[in-house]
């Protein structure tokens, strides 16, 4: 039996019909279209599939659609302005912290929640925040240093 | 090399917005009006009989468009080596691993294919199991394949110089052992297929692979269809490492389910699946006797190995080869004697993974090295230093390495590491739980053959000017895998054509583009990056042809430089070409008027004079290695090395190993990316991190694996990774484009021995099988104390 749920995701409202097994990953890929969120292995290990929901960090994987009934959701397509990376990004660009890029999504959205909670974290602090999400390319070196050139860039 | 104006910089990659807003495509993020979905039913047991395969209930199930099994696919054998076919499509007679194809399914939705194979009914007679590698090939041992006699898949026995004339010649001789597991390569994107056929008969396959040509081939093949109407298009590809480089059978099921149904189809693994189609990292079982000289230069090697390589060949005759032909360097050594065998058993089949064959054999040789410095009381970086090659020389199995930055490597990383204040120099350990650790290795620079015997060339780049003018766009069938090729080749095109990077377009991954033999060996650098640069230069030579012949100067006074054409001899007045330009371009805005001529002028006459552009490079390496059998594995236009210098803590009490960091130097010839470079190092330190201290496939007795999930199946996440220091040597290859060679290897080779002499460092205990857990590490330091207690 599908439910009508409300949501929004990106500052755009959406009523959708939802299976009350339907997972949050799999509205926000196949329902909306949003594939910039990914799915690297379904069951909450990886961190690929990471979202703000409410503003919390949240596998979108082992969230159901209906527990983001009434929800604010933010995915990686809301992070450019007008078109412009937003500081983070662009750091992630100019430092080399993406490879292959499947992790970059979910990388950068446990950021920004870390860089909202916490505008100046420590190396160790970073390094905690993102230790749920897997990178098999970059060895989180160059990870680490965007993350730190995008804070040290909000001091000007 | 500072005359560069993009090469050797740290250029943003070319696709790296794309990534980090979302909108790079995936082949899981593509859709198809009226797409199925696929689903495959693998096998529960390790080794058995099918009697029997009723599809008819799944047949029957409403959403169901097609059922598959051998009955459809037919029994055509393939694999990766030609004389060792051993797979087919989905499994007819037998199944021989947890995991093995039996059938798949399209159906309108992905919980209808998955509950279609449920219902699929397979009859087994159960057949007894072979796990153990090493044992494998005993008598009595049940067979896999008719084809593998004993198990055996291939085997290698070579001796290459006098062995016993160096154990005569041996200070010391020491033997020691070294086994490790099976690994994943864990890439985060699972594997991704989506298959689609045209009224024509013509059959496109999106796929998450690493070699479009060679799955181009194993699809013609394997279903019967020509070449020429199979499309292999790649994608964005989230990470491969080896595993995704061999054609699959859920890739094969898909396009047969494709043609079946006349629908496009897709199909996702899940991440069980990629772990029980593994294809990645086979398991090792190395003895290595080695003897040096009272001097410490190296007198002998002979080296035993066993590789347990799961069910079916896969790459597995060239992984058992490159265990042994890698040992060849980067040390100079005469008398070199290798058996390897790789044995077939009842688990997913191992394939290339990256450093491909050589990682274990090089930790077992260099920790070997670290020990027989011990006993000299000399340093272990001494050591090595005494024994490195320099450039120009030749290995006792014939590879030459032209260009060789081991000493400069070697020497940068014990000097940045400040290895003389932590190392005692009398050769003794630290002991009391901190440690620190040195090794090499070195790694080819692209295979020297392609895999089917051939001449073909391995690649060739097609790059179009934009008729309008301006632009240019790079085409290639190479794959990007994320190791960042496209930004090399786009780099090199503007570098030649004086071009913006903003101004260069690169289409790849696509068999319709031009003939590539993908991303395996670290070859596209060096093999791609020649056909790109001289596909380049002939884009050039025809425009500044084109140009010069309108102004009646020769051709070789102009250059294209920073968007311009220059004239050598003295300016030239361009107006005459430019009033052409801008009667073409009324209404336009920004339109040039400086007294240079822009590119896109330049272009834009060019087409006018000549019709569009095109330009064209090849690359097929010469005729290398020796005569003798298997010389062709290890063969490559150029070598890389790398050193590295592991710092590590041991709790004594509990075993925990925490790396505190790594320093890395490697020789990549020239740097065309600085950060892509330093990018490799890192990703290739934290892979082989991950593979000394924690990855391994557990299987229980009845060949499960019990770990098929990345919670349990552990992989360094940020708070494992120490700080790692990436320093890039630059020794010029003669034989790559601008003298670069391969990064993307060579690097994970020092790793594991890295940690491993580290740990000893630290310790004072030395353990033979990996990877080292805390477990492993506290039984060896239990044992150690209750010998000497
Ligand atoms: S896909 Fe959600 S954690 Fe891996
Ligand atoms: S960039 Fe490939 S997984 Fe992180």
């Amino acid at each position: 039996m599908k439910k009508i749920i409300s949501l929004t995701v990106n500052g755009v409202s959406h009523e959708v019909a939802v299976e009350p097994r339907r997972t949050l990953l799999e509205l926000i890929r196949e329902d909306l279209g949003l594939t910039g969120t990914k799915k690297g292995c379904g069951i909450g290990d990886c961190g690929t599939c990471t979202v703000l929901l409410d503003g919390v960090a949240t596998f979108s994987c082992l969230t159901l659609a209906i527990q983001a009934d009434g929800c604010t959701v933010e995915t990686v397509e809301s992070l450019a302005e007008n078109g412009q990376l937003n500081r983070l990004q662009q750091a992630f660009v100019d430092q080399g912290a993406i490879q292959c890029g499947y992790c970059t999504p979910g990388m950068l959205m446990t950021t920004t929640e870390l860089l909202r909670r916490n505008p100046h974290p420590e190396e160790s602090e970073i390094r905690r925040a993102i230790s749920g999400n897997l990178c098999r390319c970059t060895g989180y070196q160059k990870i680490v240093e965007a993350i730190q050139t995008a804070t040290e860039d909000s001091d000007e | 090399m500072s005359d560069y104006r993009i090469l050797n910089t740290r250029a943003p990659r070319v696709d790296a917005v794309d990534k980090a807003t979302g909108k790079a495509i995936y082949t899981d993020d593509l859709r198809r009006p009226g797409m199925l979905y696929a689903a495959i039913l693998h096998s529960p047991l390790a080794h058995a009989r099918i009697l029997n395969i009723d599809t008819s209930r799944a047949e029957q199930l409403p959403g169901v468009k097609a059922v598959v099994t051998y009955r459809e696919a037919g029994t055509t054998p393939y694999g990766v080596s030609p004389a060792r076919y051993d797979e087919t499509i989905f499994c007819h007679d037998k199944v021989r691993y947890v995991g093995d194809e039996i059938a798949a399914v399209a159906a309108v939705d992905q919980d209808t294919a998955l509950e279609a194979v449920r219902l699929i009914k397979v009859d087994f007679e159960e057949l007894p199991i072979v796990l153990d590698g090493r044992t494998a090939m005993d008598e009595g041992q049940p067979l896999l394949h008719e084809m593998h006699k004993n198990n055996m898949c291939a085997k290698v026995n070579w001796h290459f110089g006098d062995i016993e004339k160096g154990r005569k010649e041996s200070h010391i001789i020491r033997t020691d052992h070294l086994s490790s597991k099976m690994q994943d390569a864990a890439f985060m994107e699972p594997q991704s297929i989506l298959a689609e056929t045209e009224s024509n008969g013509n059959l496109t396959m999106w796929s998450s692979t690493q070699a479009p040509h060679y799955v181009q081939r194993t699809l013609a093949m394997a279903l019967n269809i020509p070449l020429h109407k199979v499309r292999v298009i790649k994608p964005a590809v989230g990470g491969g490492f080896g595993p995704k480089a061999s054609c699959s059978s859920a890739e094969l099921a898909v396009c047969l389910l494709a043609m079946k149904t006349g629908q496009p189809v897709k199909l996702t693994f899940d991440r069980e699946q990629v772990f029980l189609h593994s294809r990645a990292r086979h398991q090792f079982f190395h003895t290595m006797t080695t003897g040096v000289k009272k001097d410490g230069s190296l007198s002998f090697l002979e080296h035993k190995c066993i590789l347990d390589g799961g069910a079916y060949a896969s790459f597995g005759i060239a992984t058992v080869y490159y265990s042994g032909s890698l040992l060849g360097g980067p040390y100079r050594l005469k008398n070199m004697k290798y058996d390897g065998y790789r044995v077939v058993t009842n688990k997913p089949a191992c394939g290339a993974q990256r450093g491909h064959g050589a990682v274990i054999a090089r930790a077992l040789f260099e920790v070997q090295l670290d020990r027989i410095a011990e006993e000299l009381g000399m340093d272990p970086i001494e050591l090595r230093l005494k024994n490195v090659m320099e450039a120009g020389e030749t290995t006792c199995n014939e590879l030459y390495v032209s260009s060789f930055g081991m000493r400069e490597a070697l020497e940068a990383v014990r000097d940045s590491a400040a290895w003389k204040n932590k190392r005692s120099s009398s050769g003794k350990i630290r002991g009391g739980g901190k440690g620190i650790g040195a090794a090499c290795g070195f790694f080819v620079s692209g295979a020297g053959y392609s895999i089917y015997r051939s001449r073909t060339y391995h690649c060739t780049v097609v790059t179009k000017v934009d008729e309008v003018g301006g632009g240019v766009t790079v085409n290639s069938g190479s794959a990007d895998i994320g190791q960042g090729s496209d930004t090399v080749l786009a780099m090199i095109t503007a570098e030649e054509l004086g071009l913006s990077l903003d101004d260069v377009q690169v289409a790849s991954g696509d068999s319709k583009l031009s003939v590539d033999l993908g991303a395996y060996s670290s070859r596209t650098t060096l093999m791609t990056g020649h056909a790109c640069r001289e596909a380049a230069q002939d884009a050039k030579r025809q425009i500044l042809e084109a140009i010069a012949g309108k102004m009646s100067v020769a051709p070789e006074t102009l250059d294209l430089k920073d968007g311009f054409v220059v004239s050598l001899a003295g300016e030239i007045d361009f107006s005459e070409l430019r009033k052409e330009y801008l009667q073409e371009h009324k209404g336009f805005v920004d339109l040039p008027d400086g007294p240079q001529l822009t590119f896109a002028e330049a272009s834009r006459v060019a087409f006018l004079e000549l019709g569009t552009i095109v330009g064209t490079g090849k690359y097929r390496p010469p005729p290398l290695g020796g005569s003798f059998k298997g010389a062709a594995v290890g063969t490559s236009p150029a070598f890389g090395c790398s050193a590295q210098v592991a710092e590590v803590s041991v709790d004594l009490e509990t075993g925990e190993i925490t790396m505190d960091k790594i320093t890395g130097a490697h020789d990549c010839g020239f740097a065309i990316n600085v950060t892509q470079v330093e990018g490799q190092m890192h990703g290739s330190i934290m892979m082989g991190m991950g593979e000394a201290l924690m990855e391994e496939i557990i299987y229980d007795k009845k060949g499960r694996i019990v770990n098929a999930n990345l919670a349990e199946y552990k992989i360094p996440t940020a708070l494992d990774v120490p700080p790692l220091d990436a320093i890039i040597v630059e020794s010029n290859e003669p034989h790559g484009p601008y003298g670069a060679k391969e990064v993307g290897e060579g690097a994970i080779m020092p790793v594991i021995p890295t940690i491993l002499n580290a740990i000893y460092d630290a310790t004072g205990v030395r353990i033979d099988e990996l990877p080292v857990t805390p477990e492993r590490l506290m039984a060896a330091m239990k044992a150690k104390k209750d010998k000497k207690g």
